[in-house]
């Protein structure tokens, strides 16, 4: 067997086995988790999962949650999209202090934020909507769409732009036909990282709502309680929320992996 | 960003204005609310006394700071050190076709998705030697093995929880940036006889330069704010072994109720991942049209 497949086979298996581990404590009771070293769910049982599809305030959370991924991700995309090319492209006053700007808007620990956000978000009465949380993430996911977008356009020569516009190609159209296909691959990237860090994002979600957009990572806390943990539920809970991003990325796989198409042709 | 010459264009400016936007209404007010908190002694909402920069300089003088800035340094850098070379190594390792391309990349990203809660949930279970897999594994090759017990265990069990965390992160970026090289480049390599090692060197490295800086920002700012993670697995201990930069923030600002101190490490906090970020990126830049030039 060749050397890399080796490396990827042992590295597939480090990155399996929590995640296995996670499955098997979502089938067993709390009193097995804790009790015994079990490979295998001893008293194998689905009702972790059946709490979790039978209680409005478990599902709720991750319709929540989804919601205010996905504006965000929409938002995120559409906004970044022509500004990497303007970075990548042309240079004009402030280029380079404006771009490495973005990306200090990631560098303040969330935690900081959350006491002016709150305030902000109660004064204009967003408190508690899906936008709101969407909205609050782009703070961290705008700045990251332009820097993996930008990183992609640079490496697509200048002369395919030139070749277009000498074609008569009008900008819309030669962005939308000619250019977006070329780098489908940071796209996906990218959307696939916007949905990632708004998914997994806790502190900020969980502050600016309260009932009605309240996030399935908050619902999972709750799972912590005085009759101690809930492990299996969290468990779980845990395993379901792996379930549409790994969806996400089965649907943007083709354009991470086909890439430049340059050349194929 | 790239260094070569492009055209001067001021109207491009029009296509950064919705970001511009977006970012300035998250970001810029919320700073300015911490700036303003931190020069101040909030004693109630109504009382509130000017203290200059009293502040910053208690908290500069805090050795408990110092003790863990100095962990999160180490912490940071081993967390550089190993994902960065295993995620490059990951990203040439997956497959480029085929259906086991699409599974390799399921199964790579998982990691990523679970909160973050989660993941310290499952690791301290993972861990325990009585009832995890990884504890009981460590027991039964020989090892006094307990991340509750003994700080070197518990910094280990961190920083391998990081690594199975996050270098996928760097995997998927390295990979979309291998995946969008023109077969051109492969062919010419073909025909000059290039070996592995110089297509590696000469063509998949500087292609890769713009998503592994990100990689390598993104992972150093995050590690540098690593929360969440510590928190939940070992709480900071044992002794002070884990407890990192933003949970002794967070024990400020929330155990302590004190605002104006948090406000002013806050802002310290952020000069530091400024400025190290400032250096690392100009050192990767500058390292990148060394490259150029040689070419």
């Amino acid at each position: 067997m060749q050397k890399r497949s080796v490396f990827l086979i042992l590295y597939i298996v480090f990155a399996l086995l929590p995640i296995y581990w996670m499955v098997n404590m979502s089938f067993k009771t709390n009193q097995e988790i804790l009790s015994s070293f079990t490979i295998f769910p001893q008293h194998f049982t689905w009702d972790n999962y059946r709490t979790i599809f039978t209680d409005r305030s478990w599902y709720s959370g991750y319709i929540n949650s989804l919601i205010y991924v996905a504006i965000n991700t929409v938002i995120s995309i559409t906004v970044a999209l022509p500004a990497a090319y303007a970075f990548s492209r042309y240079s004009f006053l402030g280029d380079k202090h404006v771009f490495f700007w973005l990306l200090t808007n990631r560098m303040t620990p969330p935690a900081v934020f959350l006491l002016p956000f709150f305030q902000l978000y109660t004064t204009v009465g967003l408190m508690d909507t899906h936008v709101a949380v969407a909205l609050a993430h782009l703070v961290f996911n705008v700045p990251l769409a332009v820097w993996i977008l930008e990183g992609f356009m640079s490496g697509i020569p200048r002369e395919i732009d030139e070749t277009a516009y000498i074609d008569g190609y009008s900008f819309p159209r030669f962005f939308v036909t000619i250019f977006l296909p070329l780098i489908k691959a940071g796209v996906g990237v990218a959307a696939f990282f916007c949905f990632m860090f708004s998914w997994v994002e806790l502190l900020l979600a969980r502050t600016l709502t309260s009932v009605n957009a309240k996030p399935i990572v908050a619902t999972m806390t709750r799972t912590v309680s005085a009759s101690g943990m809930d492990w299996a539920t969290l468990a779980a809970a845990g395993v379901l929320t792996i379930v549409p991003g790994a969806i996400v990325i089965w649907f943007v796989r083709h354009y991470i992996a086909k890439g430049f198409a340059m050349g194929r042709v | 960003m790239s260094t070569t010459t492009k055209p001067v264009n001021q109207k491009a400016w029009l296509l950064i204005l919705p970001v511009f936007i977006c970012v300035a209404f998250s970001a810029i007010l919320p700073l300015m609310t911490v700036v303003n908190y931190s020069v101040q002694d909030i004693i109630s909402p109504e009382r509130r006394v000017f203290v200059g920069t009293e502040w910053f300089a208690s908290v500069m003088r805090d050795s408990d700071l110092h003790a863990a800035l100095l962990r999160q340094l180490t912490f940071s850098l081993a967390v550089l050190v190993i994902e960065i070379p295993l995620g490059i190594a990951l990203a040439l390792s997956m497959p480029a076709t085929g259906w086991k391309a699409s599974a390799v990349l399921v199964i790579v990203a998982l990691s990523l998705l679970i909160p973050w809660n989660v993941v310290g949930t499952i690791w301290q279970i993972y861990g325990r030697a009585d009832i995890g897999l990884l504890g009981a594994a460590l027991k039964g090759l020989g090892f006094d093995y307990s991340y509750t017990g003994y700080a070197n265990d518990a910094w280990m069990t961190v920083l391998v929880m990081d690594v199975w965390h996050w270098t996928p992160l760097v995997a998927l970026l390295g990979y979309a940036g291998l995946r969008s090289i023109p077969d051109a480049y492969y062919q010419a390599a073909r025909i000059d006889g290039a070996s592995k090692f110089a297509v590696f060197r000469y063509i998949q490295l500087p292609k890769m330069r713009g998503v592994l800086m990100i990689a390598v920002l993104l992972r150093f700012m995050d590690s540098f704010m690593i929360y969440t993670e510590p928190f939940v697995l070992t709480g900071g201990g044992p002794g002070n072994a884990t407890t990192f930069l933003s949970q002794y923030l967070t024990q400020k600002a929330v155990g302590q109720f004190d605002l104006g101190p948090a406000a002013a490490f806050s802002l310290i906090y952020f000069l530091i991942i400024l400025l190290l970020c400032f250096i690392l990126y100009n050192w990767m830049q500058r390292v990148g049209t060394a490259d150029k030039e040689a070419v």
